[in-house]
């Protein structure tokens, strides 16, 4: 408790009170925001985010249009409805953000990841390592007598299960691109 | 037929073509190709400012009281962040201005270089766009864009830094009308949700229009097509801080401003409305109080031409996104078209519960003794200004608020203050800007004596170019809203809210040739406040006023609208534990 017996992060009797009275469920949502390849969009995006207090769960960038200078920015993030619908209308107010789209709620859509996993180890380790791997389908992409590096991809519970179940096995590195995502069917 | 020009030059065409008259700077060694230019063309005046800052300010100062963008330039490093309050409150507050900076060269970018800020990151937040332009190339096509940038949907502040070798380096100069850009922001409201709020409109028994400063930013129009909306209604109209003069104070239906230091009547009438039609405000804290018992019984529609402000605080059940003008044009359109209905029985009721409110008198005071009182003060400068048409700026504090309360405006533009950033040391440079677009009319800047301090040295500016701005310091020698906060709040404690060892203003006017004018004496108000009006010059007018005179009415912190603090008396315990954390 604060000397002015205010809960901790209690702001239900405060003017700056942005909880909407019909929901306290946070949700998480995934968003694809279509920018001008310019310097610094980048910046401005995450800025918004650290700026008003919105969380980043994963954010993946690249070029997806060289000749109409476009990238692709997928953030998945999380909040109450209202603060979803606030953190779409922000991104929207960027001048360089062409578009955005929330593919939660805008039907059904495919969500990838891909990760990098490197593990170490010798013996009956060494084989389980591999025999998850073709379970999981993951491609062996290096391999020294010592050591594999994994390739995998598929939706971010599926890479999370697959660390899990490396981490007993001689887990030593991982990279991941975060989430990558498209809408189902015809645009 | 293309034309090839160096980029300073460019910068120059680019602002005669977008129809600036005056730019407002100070110059260093990475924008002095830029002033080189300027020096050798007549169509551009240039107001040399003293700081930065002042310079940022009087370009808000001159968009505010013309609907123009107003225009900063400024040399690298501390030229840029010295600019970044101003550039911080023209966002805040909605206000469109092209700040110009110079930067070290593109070569010597990243290298930390004598004078090298990274001004593009630094201003990302409090600029709605920036560009650091690395090729001459595109610096034509990037400043038109500037202006539509500036200028387009939801006004705001835009930065544009500049190279030094860009400036040096030649390159074809692009029309304004070869311009291709993406951004052009919806202006045209929904006309179904247009048409539910015209029903709403038919059967309200406690309206109330909430408007703001996005009328005034909407152009003249917005605030004709109010004036016609309340007028035909026959609602009852209140405003934020930012939207004073858009509907006239001496209108029949005009409640005064809203607000922590709004109006019984305003306030009271927003607690208890039935239908709240938000046009062109934002919900800011300054209005609601506390949040979860503002107006607990009333439908509100919002009006707005920024999505992110619909729904940001307060639900809106009518949502409408557009700009003023063109939504007020639809909305007396469809609802004159329906047959121009009210409910006149509760409009009757509630315009009688509002007389009673109306009533209670709540800026009321008494003047006695030989002490002057802010209120009366500012009562005597409305009695002998109403007649001019006037500009007034403020500094940030009880004054402004006491400005907002005792003086009226008829006409939008009239009035610039700092609204949402509360930036102490605005106003004067912000009265030189409006001065420079308004070279003949009456400007005056209410102050107090701790803010006008903040930017004094522009009294070298207002000289220089024989600027007649009149700077009316209420002077209480306190930080009067701290001190007010801390007598409330922090059990009288006046912890550094005291003015120590302030200056003689009328020697402080005397030293830079300016004329000043003492007075401490309510019987001479009237006589100084008359010198001053017929002075030709700027002038330093100090009014010694009552000390510890309160700002009142007043919402406490964290305490709805209908729980106002109306004088003294009722201050005691007014904020609770709750309400102190806020500011």
């Amino acid at each position: 408790m604060s000397p002015l017996k205010i809960k901790k992060g209690s702001t239900s009797h405060s003017a700056y009170d942005l909880r909407p009275s019909y929901s306290d469920t946070v949700e998480r949502h995934t968003l694809a925001v279509l920018v001008e390849n310019e310097p610094g969009v980048l910046a401005r995006v995450i800025g918004l985010f650290a700026g008003r207090g919105y969380n980043i769960e994963s954010l993946t960038v690249a070029e997806v249009d060289h000749q109409g200078h476009r990238s692709r920015i997928t953030i998945v993030t999380t909040g109450t409805p209202q603060i979803i619908i606030q953190i779409k209308a922000q991104l929207g107010r960027i001048i360089d953000v062409h578009k955005v789209n929330d593919l939660t709620v805008e039907g059904p859509s495919v969500e990838r990841e891909l990760g990098l996993f490197k593990v170490a180890g010798k013996g009956e380790h060494r084989v389980e390592a591999l025999r998850l791997a073709d379970i999981f389908r993951a491609n062996v992409v290096d391999s020294t007598l010592e050591s594999f590096v994994f390739e995998i991809t598929g939706t971010p519970e599926k890479i999370d299960a697959f660390a899990d179940l490396m981490r007993p096995l001689g887990l030593q590195e991982v990279a991941r691109t975060g989430v990558a995502a498209l809408s189902r069917g015809a645009v | 037929m293309s034309k090839t020009m160096t980029g300073a030059k460019m910068v120059v065409q680019a602002l005669i073509d977008q129809g600036v008259d005056v730019v407002f700077g100070y110059p260093g060694g990475a924008v002095l190709p830029i002033y080189d230019e300027l020096f050798q063309q007549e169509k551009i005046k240039h107001v040399l400012v003293r700081h930065e800052q002042a310079a940022v300010h009087a370009a808000e100062g001159y968009a505010r009281s013309t609907g123009k963008p107003g225009v900063a330039l400024v040399t690298s490093g501390p030229g840029a962040t010295n600019a970044v309050t101003g550039l911080t409150d023209a966002l805040m507050d909605s206000i469109p201005i092209i700040v110009l900076t110079g930067q070290v060269p593109t070569f010597m970018i990243g290298s930390d270089a004598f004078q090298e800020a990274d001004t593009v990151g630094i201003t990302r937040p409090c600029t709605k766009h920036n560009w650091l332009v690395k090729d001459t190339e595109k610096l034509s096509a990037t400043l038109h864009e500037a202006f539509h940038v500036a200028l387009s949907g939801r006004p705001g502040p835009v930065l544009i830094d500049i190279p030094k070798d860009v400036q040096f380096a030649t390159g074809t100069y692009t029309e304004a009308r070869q311009v291709e850009t993406h951004y052009n922001p919806q202006v045209k409201g929904d006309l179904a949700m247009i048409t539910e709020l015209a029903k709403a409109m038919e059967t309200a028994k406690r309206p109330v229009f909430y408007t703001g400063g996005g009328v005034i930013n909407s152009g003249p129009a917005a605030s004709q097509l109010l004036r016609e909306l309340v007028a035909a209604t026959g609602f009852p109209i209140t405003s934020t801080l930012m939207g004073l003069g858009a509907y006239p104070a001496s209108g029949d239906n005009w409640l005064g401003m809203l607000g922590m230091h709004g109006l019984y009547e305003a306030n009271m009438a927003m607690h208890d409305c039935d239908l709240m039609i938000n046009i062109g405000a934002r919900f800011d804290d300054r209005i609601t109080g506390r949040i979860d018992a503002f107006s607990p019984r009333s439908k509100k529609a919002h009006i707005d031409i920024d999505a992110s402000s619909i729904n940001k605080v307060v639900h809106a059940d009518f949502p409408i996104l557009g700009d003023v003008a063109h939504v007020l044009e639809d909305l007396l359109n469809v609802w004159k078209a329906r047959g121009r209905k009210t409910n006149t029985e509760g409009l009757a009721k509630w315009w009688g519960q509002i007389k009673e409110w109306r009533a209670v008198d709540c800026l009321k005071f008494t003047q006695q003794g030989k002490v002057i009182k802010p209120q009366y003060a500012l009562e005597r400068l409305e009695a002998l200004t109403k007649k001019h048409d006037r500009y007034i700026c403020t500094e940030v504090g009880q004054h402004q608020m006491w400005a907002a309360q005792y003086l009226g405006f008829e006409d939008p533009n009239r009035w610039m203050t700092s609204g949402g950033l509360g930036t102490m040391g605005y106003g004067f440079p912000a009265s030189i800007g409006v001065q420079m677009a308004h070279p003949d009319a009456l400007v005056i800047n209410v102050a107090g004596e701790a803010s006008w301090l903040m930017n004094m040295q522009e009294l070298g500016t207002a000289m220089q170019y024989r600027l007649p701005v009149k700077q009316f310091i209420l002077n209480n020698e306190r930080l009067g809203m701290v001190r007010q906060w801390q007598e409330l709040l922090h059990g009288e404690r006046y912890s550094s809210s005291w003015s120590e060892s302030l200056p003689d203003f009328v020697k402080l006017a005397e030293a830079f040739g300016a004329k000043g004018i003492l007075c401490s004496d309510p019987d001479t108000l009237d006589d100084a406040i008359m010198e001053m009006l017929t002075h030709k010059g700027p002038v330093l007018f100090d009014c010694l006023v009552e000390k510890h005179e309160n700002c009142f009415p007043m919402i406490p912190s964290g305490k709805p609208h209908n729980e106002m603090l109306l004088g003294d008396a009722s201050t005691k315990d007014a904020i609770q534990a709750g309400g102190a954390v806020l500011v």
